[in-house]
């Protein structure tokens, strides 16, 4: 008996009238864990009932602690029928598993009916008492922390990064059963919940236990997933990275956490290369591997691999692994077998993480995906029917013992895929796969599966097992600047240290860590596709190519030229309606072609942009009835390793055509014109190498690179930077039909953010580094009709793409109250839920930042005109504050104590009440009194203020008298805590000093009258409200005040006018976190963790 | 392609008062876009139609959402579906029950009953305000009314508490439900000339110094009751007009005291006990509800209008009332003098605010 699950029902408020007669409710809560169930009494004839129970405990084992959610059901006592159910409240008790986390979960949460959306709130006391050592338990997972941030969380040190681990859970979907259609949808939806809750729980466990078995402590970039795969299922899948985590003991301000600006984290070694001339290297662009299978059943899968027009560019010579290290110098192959040995134990070298400890990330290779269309195929097992009717309701099948194919199905599908990219990775001299991620879209009985990542080569110090931790730490000690600074290491260690790594950086170090990364890790002659190659523009010793895309966010010791932007590639492909095999054969058949547009789409609008390297990309494949939809997103930079992007160049078919060529150059021109602009609004002035510097052109096998449609070529001359015609470092786009022509013009629609404005999709954009604290985190959900008659690829394109600018312009129209913002880490999500139905949703963060302070900081940079990406301004500030006070190092840091000094005076103003200020002065003058009155909504009644004869003590006996007659809401005095959401991985001007678990929720909504409710956008407007405000509501029951890497995993939305009804189901996640702001950390800095803990049972957090 | 559902949710809501402000005028969608494309939105940030559409739509879903909440604002602060700034739910507030004054002079004294609901459409045209405005900010007063109709203590004070609205509104509103139990007469065409903030100072003045909780604050009558206690002493006062010797004392006295002080000196000497007879008499009404609705009609036509068409000055009303009221403790017999004071306080603050054109 390993565990007590302890709960206490304090109160309600704002209960729904269930009794029509009185206005009035006799309410009772149910409390229910596994197969117990507790009562509270029936507190009569009040909305606001004040229950104040016993502690319920529960004895259970930790397994089943792991699994279970604490299910909390208010009903209304009905002395002649049956109770009405009021609403239901699902808690995760995962969080008080781990010491670190929280201690007891206790506030208000949101009352919540499937049919009737929030009806009120409960107040409810969580405690577990563990009684074992947490470590002994093996059959349990306990204790094994999960994250969604896909990096090192801010608090920790990764002691080792053990790699990738995954697990899927299958079931049958409880919507589907026989049972659903003689039951009402309240009971299916809160089936369908409660074993989606139940399924995460168990999914989580095994992944757990894997972890352990890696002798891990931690996931990290835990991303679980629904495959909603209708009669054939649910499955419930997740992957992450498993890592030995070190909580810093010491969160106080002059640490910098593991996200420290580059030049303190050298990476020593490995970077330099003692012999680089011996070194050489291949060349990249983006690469993109695909292969696409599709197996008609499931014992029989063909591959069909290469019938994609990008493999055809992609001679496979390099695709052993032998080829690696031939000419690369003795570091580099002993670099190689390290990390290969490190590696070799694992299936799949595959990291879920985006951003990497400093020196982690050695070599970056470009993008590998694969995709793999299925038929999913239920078996029909009626054995499993039966014992799913049976009376233990949704208790969680192993579905081995039912049935042997279906996990395994499953399994097998993403083995296969992973097996693709592991070895689209070695292809590319790469021994790992990083910002790994994998996604599914399903419709009907097809589903393509797809997993991306980008090729790595990762420095093997992270990656050793247990045994090698005394070495690790031994380095460190001698290393300190290298990676997370331990806990261990006080302020005076560090401040020699960082004087050493400053010596480092000395104009004739030899290979700067801001360009490392952009060297290409295969090998020059094998080169798994054509790439011009040039030399680094940042060290001028190793070869890089001339565009570079990744899956992974900025790192952070990269230089950058100018500012990002976000840009998206968007397509439509119509496809005949099929069924079955028919349907899937004809959805691999488009992919490649699909693929191919995205790639080319992709390539022309970073050009346009005058940018050479994407991060983040991501591309969805979406499939509907009939039509396939591409969407990637990534963010441009330049990257001053990387060489000047050339221009784009039409080219006319009939040149003797003299209106045609006439429109050909006015198409030119207009396309110059946007470069021109572009450079100028992000900021792109690189600066201007002398030609000897570069040195001469790599002899290029320039007869491999083949024109198709499109084309790069790479610059020689780097100080070009006039887009002028003819020129050959242009990039040539042929418009020999309509098609092209369209595609032309689609290029030059989007439209650039409105001023003030700037949008990514990673978590820090890059060039922007002055953050303000003021942050709103937002969803928009958009669904459209595409009502053509005879839809063309191009008007499908064309609408689709209108969709998508629409909905950023009406983004940016939103926000402008913000300006100067950023939106950062937009993620757009697409789905065809019907014909002709288009939903797209979107959820990102828009950030302040300080447009003054940008200015100063960008001066002093641009003098070298080379910008540094760092995630975090705060560590970033504190930093050259601790170097500044030491006259010796001061001097190489001058322009960022400006930085420093610009930033010190800006923060004192909140940008939140610059905000206010502006918008409530037109009667600030009024009621400012009054704003104090609300905030502290103090109970005591002042009198007399006309009839001064009043005593004060007379007047606290009548207070209680004045409000007698009436119900007054109860707990009148509690203000509701503030939680802040991002879908990044920090808050700006804050520190997160504790990481409180994870949030995974699950919500299902429906309704039968639909009109009532303000029709679908009313519908879903309130249920994703409702779904913010229980993610809040158990953010703040932990004690916490935000949600870091939040994410709306799922959003499927489905109606049905005609009977005036409608369902949506939500799925998100995050990781619940204490903040504290920059400011308060030194007012207050011993312990600020216990400054944002709710003090009192009733979880009333004033913030 | 038109856009079935389109929405956008964000953690902290926005709230665009130029929307809200519009909403609340009870504008339509469209009239609500048509009004900001008026207000050149578009031009200044270079959007389009369809974006300024979609954007009033959310916020006037947001509203909705919100009107709920707002009509108990303490469950606005507690809620947990809307995460809104503290000021920003201040405004939100004090938006909602703010209102037009014309509309509030229209209703004072009225009952806020379903019948006079009904007649809005006309105030509504009289006022130019809205007519969805105009119900909504009846429904307001209603529900204000309804809320503290029972309660004790003082009327703005318990409307603070549970709306949560800047004092000086509260006040109002604590002078709209003083009039609305009183059923004080305000539409007559020689009460026109009085604007909604002299008759919500008026009340004010009247709560301040005639009601139960000014004295003792155990009191257990709502303070939108005049205190039956109180008005039935003011009939003692009646001596004051009805006991020959006394009047010609009082005059005596307030005449010696205001000779050469006062530029309407003979008018007063010879209006004198009219006057008096007047203001004592008001008084002595006020225990039967007929005569309470009178009470302001009575006060315009038996003291401003001869005071007004004697050419009066503001000042010299002053004086008198100063005098006046101050006088009968020199009355030899008189023993009233709290009573008399407490009377005199509210009408001399009445009569000041009224005075004028």
């Amino acid at each position: 008996m390993p565990g007590k699950l302890k709960v206490k029902i304090v109160a309600g408020r704002h209960l729904p009238v269930m009794d029509r007669a009185s206005d009035l409710t006799d309410a009772f809560v149910e409390v229910k864990f596994g197969n117990t169930t507790f009562k509270t009494d029936v507190y009569p004839k009040s909305l606001n009932p004040q229950w104040n129970s016993e502690w319920f405990k529960f004895e259970v084992d930790d397994e089943e602690l792991q699994d279970e959610p604490l299910q909390i059901t208010v009903l209304d006592h009905d002395t002649y029928s049956a109770n009405d159910a009021i609403g239901k409240v699902y808690i995760d008790i995962d969080p008080l598993l781990y010491s670190e986390a929280a201690t007891v979960i206790s506030g208000w949460f949101p009352i919540y009916d499937t049919i009737h959306g929030i009806r009120g709130e409960i107040n409810v006391v969580v405690k577990v008492d563990l009684f074992n050592d947490l470590n002994r338990f093996r059959q349990s997972s306990c204790g094994v922390k999960f994250f969604c941030t896909t990096s090192i969380p801010k608090c920790y040190r990764a002691v080792v990064i053990h790699g990738f681990v995954e697990e899927l859970v299958v079931n049958e979907d409880p919507e589907y059963q026989w049972i659903d259609r003689i039951r009402t949808p309240r009971a299916s939806n809160e089936a369908r919940q409660r074993l989606i809750s139940l399924m995460s729980g168990e999914l989580q466990r095994k992944i757990g236990l894997k972890v352990l078995e890696m002798r891990g402590n931690a996931v990290v970039g835990y991303l679980q997933c629904f495959d909603l795969e209708g009669e054939s299922g649910l499955v419930v899948r997740a992957i992450g990275t498993a890592c030995t985590l070190d909580k810093l003991s010491n969160t106080s301000a002059f640490l910098p956490a593991c996200n420290s600006p580059s030049k303190e984290m050298k990476e020593i070694p490995f970077n330099e290369d003692p012999n680089p001339n011996t070194y050489s290297s291949g060349p990249s662009t983006p690469l993109k591997n695909q292969t696409y299978s599709f197996s008609p059943s499931k014992s029989y899968s063909r591959q069909s691999s290469s019938s994609d027009t990008d493999l055809s560019l992609t001679p496979k010579t390099g695709m052993g692994s032998g080829s690696a290290g031939k000419e690369g110098g003795p570091f580099k192959t002993l670099l190689r077998q390290q990390t290969q040995s490190a590696l070799e134990q694992r299936e799949f070298p595959f990291f879920t993480l985006t951003t990497f400890p400093p020196g982690f990330l050695v070599h970056v290779g470009g993008v590998v995906s694969a995709r793999s269309v299925k038929l999913l195929d239920r078996i029909h097992n009626p054995a499993f029917v039966g014992i799913m009717g049976n009376t233990r309701s949704y208790k969680l099948l192993d579905w081995n013992s039912f049935n042997s194919d279906e996990p395994e199905t499953r399994d097998a599908w993403w083995a296969e895929i992973r097996q693709e990219i592991k070895s689209h990775a070695k292809a590319l001299g790469c021994h790992a796969v990083v910002g790994y991620s994998e996604s599914t879209s399903i419709c009907e009985e097809v589903c393509i599966l797809s997993a991306s990542g980008t090729a790595a080569v990762l420095n093997p110090r992270f990656l050793q097992d247990g045994t090698m931790e005394g070495c690790l730490e031994q380095r460190l000690s001698w290393q300190p600047g290298f990676f997370s600074i331990g806990s261990e290491k006080g302020e005076v260690d560090f401040f020699p240290q960082s004087q050493d790594s400053s010596s480092l950086l000395g104009i004739e170090e030899a290979s700067p860590p801001g360009c490392g990364f952009c060297h290409i890790p295969y090998d020059e002659l094998n080169m798994p596709f054509p790439a011009h190659l040039t030399y680094c523009y940042n060290c001028r010793k190793q070869k890089v190519p001339d565009v570079l895309f990744t899956t992974i966010d900025l790192p952070v010791e990269a230089i950058v030229v100018g500012k990002g932007c976000l840009i998206q590639a968007r397509l439509c492909r119509l496809k005949k309606k099929a069924q079955a095999e028919a349907n899937a054969t004809s959805i691999s058949n488009l992919l490649p072609f699909m693929e191919y547009e995205v790639h080319t789409q992709l390539m022309n609008k970073l050009k346009l942009r005058g940018m050479n390297a994407l991060f983040g990309l991501r591309i969805q494949i979406t499939v509907g009835e009939n039509m396939l939809m591409g969407l990637a997103s990534a963010t441009g930079v330049y990257l001053a390793a990387l060489p000047t992007p050339g221009g784009i160049q039409i080219a006319g078919k009939t040149p003797n055509d003299g209106t045609y060529e006439q429109h050909i150059s006015h198409m030119q021109k207009k396309i110059n014109d946007t470069i021109a602009k572009n450079k100028e609004l992000y900021e792109i002035n690189p600066p201007e190498l002398p030609e000897e510097i570069i040195g001469s052109p790599i002899p290029e096998p320039r007869q491999r690179s083949r024109l198709l449609r499109s084309q790069s070529e790479s610059s020689d001359e780097v100080t070009e930077l006039d887009l002028s015609h003819g020129k050959k470092d242009a990039f040539v786009l042929e418009i020999d039909d309509t098609d092209a022509m369209e595609d032309v013009h689609s290029l030059l629609t989007d439209v650039p953010p409105p001023s003030g404005f700037y949008s990514c999709n990673t978590e820090i954009m890059p060039g922007i580094n002055n953050w303000t604290p003021e942050i709103q985190m937002f969803t928009a959900v958009r669904v459209s009709r595409l009502s053509n008659i005879n839809p063309t690829n191009q008007t499908l394109n064309k609408n689709f793409n209108d969709l998508c600018e629409n909905l950023l312009k009406s983004l940016y129209f939103k926000l402008r109250s913000m300006v100067p913002c950023c939106l950062c880490h937009v993620n757009f999500t697409v789905a065809l839920p019907e014909d002709e139905l288009v939903q797209i949703a979107v959820t990102a963060v828009a950030i302040t930042y300080d447009k003054n302070q940008a200015l100063q900081a960008n001066k002093a940079p641009t003098e070298k005109s080379q910008q540094r990406a760092s995630t975090d301004n705060e560590e970033q500030l504190q930093f050259p504050l601790e170097l500044c006070s030491d006259p010796l190092s001061s001097q190489p840091f001058s322009p960022a104590k400006e930085v420093l000094e610009g930033a010190s005076s800006h923060t004192g103003i909140p940008a939140a009440q610059r905000a206010t200020s502006v918008d409530y002065s037109s009667f600030a003058d009024r009621c400012n009194s009054w704003i104090e009155l609300i905030k502290l909504k103090a109970q005591t009644i002042r009198r007399g203020s006309i009839k001064t004869t009043t005593s004060l003590e007379k007047a606290s006996p009548l207070a209680e008298g004045y409000l007698r007659h009436r119900s007054v809401p109860s707990g009148t005095n509690s203000t509701v805590s503030v939680v802040k959401m991002t879908p990044l991985s920090f808050l700006p001007g804050a520190k997160i000093t504790k990481y409180l678990g994870i949030i995974n929720m699950f919500f299902i909504r429906e309704t039968t009258s639909l009109r009532e409710e303000g029709g679908v956008s009313g519908f879903l407007h309130a249920f994703i409200a409702e779904v913010f405000a229980m993610v809040r509501a158990h953010v703040a029951a932990l004690g916490g005040n935000a949600v870091v890497s939040y994410i709306m995993k799922q959003c499927v939305f489905m109606e049905n006018p005609n009977k005036n009804q409608a369902q949506c189901l939500i799925n998100v996640s995050g990781d619940a976190v204490v903040f504290v702001r920059e400011s308060e950390l030194e007012v207050l800095p011993p312990q600020p963790a216990a400054a944002a803990q709710p003090t009192g049972a009733a979880g009333d957090v004033t913030t | 392609m038109s856009s079935d559902l389109d929405v956008f949710v964000g953690n902290t809501t926005l709230i665009d008062e130029e929307v809200y402000r519009l909403w609340l005028d009870g504008h339509s969608v469209a009239e609500a876009v048509a009004r900001r494309l008026r207000g050149g939105l578009l031009e200044r940030e270079a959007t389009s139609v369809a974006v300024l559409q979609s954007d009033t739509r959310d916020h006037y879903r947001t509203f909705q959402m919100l009107e709920r909440l707002l009509h108990a604002p303490p469950r606005l602060l507690q809620q947990l579906l809307f995460q809104i700034p503290p000021e920003r739910q201040a405004l939100l507030v004090q938006r909602y029950y703010a209102f037009d004054e014309a509309l509030a002079r229209e209703l004072l004294g009225k009952k806020l009953s379903k019948g006079t609901k009904k007649e809005l459409d006309e105030v509504s045209a009289r006022t130019g305000v809205g007519i969805r405005s105009c119900r909504r900010q009846f429904d307001n007063f209603k529900r204000v009314f309804k809320a503290v109709e029972e309660l004790r203590g003082p009327l703005a004070e318990n409307i603070q508490q549970l709306f949560l609205l800047p004092p000086s509104l509260a006040r109002d509103y604590a002078a709209i439900v003083f009039f609305a139990n009183s059923r004080f007469e305000t539409g007559k065409r020689r009460l026109q000339f009085l604007s909604f903030g002299d008759f919500a100072a008026c009340a004010q003045s009247m709560m301040a110094h005639w009601s139960q909780g000014a004295l003792a604050p155990e009191a257990a009558e709502p303070d939108g009751d005049l205190p039956k206690s109180f008005l039935q002493d003011l009939k003692e006062l009646k001596v004051l007009v009805t006991d020959k010797d006394l009047l010609d004392q009082h005059k005596s006295l307030v005449c010696s005291a205001l000779r050469g002080k006062i530029s309407v000196y003979n008018e007063l000497e010879a209006n004198f006990k009219a006057l008096s007879r007047a203001l004592v008499n008001v008084g002595g009404k006020l225990t039967h509800a007929r005569d309470v609705r009178d009470f302001f009609v009575d006060l315009v036509e038996k003291v401003i209008e001869p005071c007004r068409s004697d050419k009066w000055s503001p000042g010299d009303l002053r004086l008198f009332l100063q005098h006046y009221t101050a006088a009968p403790r020199n009355l030899p017999g008189f023993r009233h003098q709290a009573l008399w004071e407490r009377y005199m306080a509210a009408i001399s603050a009445c009569l000041l605010r009224m005075f004028h054109d």
